[in-house]
């Protein structure tokens, strides 16, 4: 499900950190030179953490240099429920569209990957934490439909907190929607590869991100079907070191590999190369 | 006693006041049968007025309404010869899911539905309706089981969602849920759901995706509960409570008569008046008629004939703008 922080920011830092020139890693807490993270592929120098990076910069990363070609661009959301909190749902959309300047949390699309012709599937965090609702399930469902008609493999990287809840059943429905697509592909031999990059959780894991026929974690991702607090208050308890973590899901079975960032171009192509 | 919730507390006073009079005319010689049927007119009228008007927050209250039928008392008011098959062949048996074959009306079926508990000691070995990773592979099994012997499947929802567990997250709860959703797209025999209570998100479509789905009068069923919503909204405003949980399930749409607006189900079974609890057998005689109506419209369809349709009705799911051509 995806969230709005609701924290508030705090007045009080010990340490001021310029704006845009450093940051703070998440994982282990140093204050980094900003230009250093974005030469490391925006990895920790320090711990390996891999940042969030935009749906943008990942196509930069897996796709040939100007082969991407972007499919189902002219999808938009309807407001089905009238949904409003502070603001009304297409308010809301059209703030994470400035914010993130993306259409929408997700951009399919056809590239080439080393040479080699794919489809891709590119979710973004920053448009509404990733969330789900009809046109991310709509363009996922239409990319896993061109693979099949093209025979070409695909490959998804998920980062969503889940279902959109401005969508309500909508976006539930869209898990059983993605979830047909992909067992189209699986029906004819199309060879479906899924990365999990930092969050993946909800709707979106319990569904087209939890069914790739070889699945890969970034490494520390957060990893789940329910949130750690939600699992936290249920259980009363505290949760193990790691848990939801890429290496977690490693360890149980869960996924087939952690590969970082500066291997995950090399190891997909590989990967289509021996599954061809 | 009978539990009543909160917005029936109009129609427990008129009740109660009703079994007085009618202890009191047992002991005395005063005739007050009119009195009594004058007020059992009142509470009827009462009842018609209320439950004519719910509101989404008491739809969702009454949803899981601690006496409202579950999964085996239907199996039990419509079904012979039920024989209940337990476990995933894999880790454990999940008590929060049940399933086996029964016969309705001479054929033999597949049922498979969450199960709820009553009282304290059996809601928690149901795990308050729950499932875990097991629960979702044992209803895959049992399907699976059903296709193989050409038989159709019937699935009741009724859950808050699956659960939020530490071993759940260890032994795969997103990948059962992907799994079920995926494979129920491809059963070559007919499936049809009903939710019965609550259609708690993701847990409870993992039971959910089939060529009919119905939802009988009163029930909800939700991307996430109206206090979740409400926790994401509000919960920076300090504690939240019934009316925060109203205006979160008042945005939601998650009505059996917003989701037949919608085109997401086939259509609503009634529940008789005062809700499902007051008279299961009526309910369960709905049910019945419909899952039979379903079956015959759906067992003349070739098995590629089938899921093609349910692909194609999964695939209308969605509410999206084009620009442009
Ligand atoms: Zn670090």
């Amino acid at each position: 499900m995806w969230f709005k922080k609701t924290k508030e920011p705090k007045v009080q830092k010990k340490v001021k950190i310029p704006e845009g020139l450093w940051v703070k890693c998440d994982n282990c807490k140093e204050i980094i030179y900003k230009k250093e993270i974005d030469k490391n592929l925006k990895v920790c120098p320090k711990c390996n953490y891999h940042f969030r990076i935009s749906a943008k910069e990942r196509i930069k990363l897996l796709a040939d240099e100007g082969t991407f070609i972007e499919l189902d661009s002219d999808i938009s959301s309807s407001d089905p429920l009238k949904f409003k909190d502070s603001l009304t749902y297409p308010e809301r959309i059209k703030e994470n569209q400035k914010k993130s300047g993306m259409q929408e949390a997700v951009i399919s699309g056809e590239a080439l990957l080393s040479g080699t012709p794919v489809i891709f599937v590119i979710m973004d965090f920053s448009f509404m934490g990733g969330s789900m609702g009809s046109v991310v399930g709509e363009k996922i469902a239409r990319a896993a439909e061109t693979a099949l008609e093209k025979k070409l493999p695909m490959i998804s990287v998920a980062s969503s907190g889940g279902a959109r809840m401005q969508e309500g059943i909508f976006s539930l429905m869209q898990m059983a929607k993605v979830s047909a697509a992909i067992g189209r592909l699986k029906d004819n031999g199309v060879p479906f590869i899924s990365v999990l990059a930092d969050p993946t959780f909800g709707g979106v894991a319990a569904s087209f991100a939890m069914l790739g026929d070889v699945i890969i974690a970034e490494p520390r991702s957060l990893i789940g079907f329910a949130g750690p607090r939600v699992i936290e208050q249920t259980m009363k308890q505290q949760l193990p070191d790691n848990f939801q973590r890429a290496e977690f899901l490693l360890e149980h079975g869960l996924i087939d590999t952690v590969v970082s960032r500066e291997n995950m171009k090399e190891t997909l192509a590989k990967l289509i190369r021996l599954l061809a | 006693m009978r539990y009543y919730l909160e917005f029936e507390k109009p129609i427990e006073e008129l009740e109660i006041k009703i079994e007085e009079l009618k202890r009191l005319s047992d002991r005395k010689e005063i005739d007050i049968t009119s009195e009594i049927k004058k007020l059992e007119k009142k509470a009827k009228e009462l009842r018609s007025e209320i439950f004519s008007n719910l509101s989404p927050w008491q739809k969702t209250t009454l949803a899981r309404h601690p006496e409202r039928p579950y999964t085996l008392d239907y199996i039990t008011l419509i079904t012979e010869d039920f024989i209940e098959l337990h476990g995933d062949r894999r880790f454990a048996d999940d008590p929060a899911i049940i399933g086996g074959f029964a016969r309705i009306n001479d054929k033999t079926l597949m049922i498979i539905g969450h199960q709820k508990g009553r009282g304290t000691k059996e809601r928690i070995y149901r795990n308050f309706g729950q499932p875990q990773p097991e629960g979702y592979r044992k209803a895959l099994r049992l399907m699976r089981l059903a296709e193989r012997f050409k038989k159709p499947i019937v699935t009741f929802i009724d859950t808050p969602g699956a659960y939020p567990g530490i071993g759940a997250e260890e032994r795969g709860q997103s990948e059962a849920i992907a799994t079920n959703l995926m494979e129920m797209s491809r059963i070559k025999t007919p499936i049809i759901s009903i939710v019965i209570g609550e259609g708690g998100s993701g847990g409870a479509l993992a039971l959910g995706v089939s060529d009919r789905v119905f939802m009988v009068e009163h029930s909800v069923y939700s991307v996430i509960s109206p206090e979740g919503c409400a926790a994401i909204l509000w919960r920076k405003d300090g504690d939240l409570g019934a009316e925060e949980f109203a205006k979160a399930a008042d945005a939601l749409k998650l009505t059996a008569q917003d989701l037949l607006r919608f085109k997401v189900i086939d259509d609503i079974i009634p529940e008789p008046l005062g809700g499902a609890h007051r008279d299961s057998a009526a309910v369960a005689k709905n049910i019945a008629d419909v899952v039979i109506k379903s079956i015959e419209d759906l067992s003349s369809k070739s098995a590629g004939k089938l899921i093609e349709d349910r692909y194609k009705r999964l695939r209308k799911m969605g509410s999206l703008e084009f620009a442009g051509t």
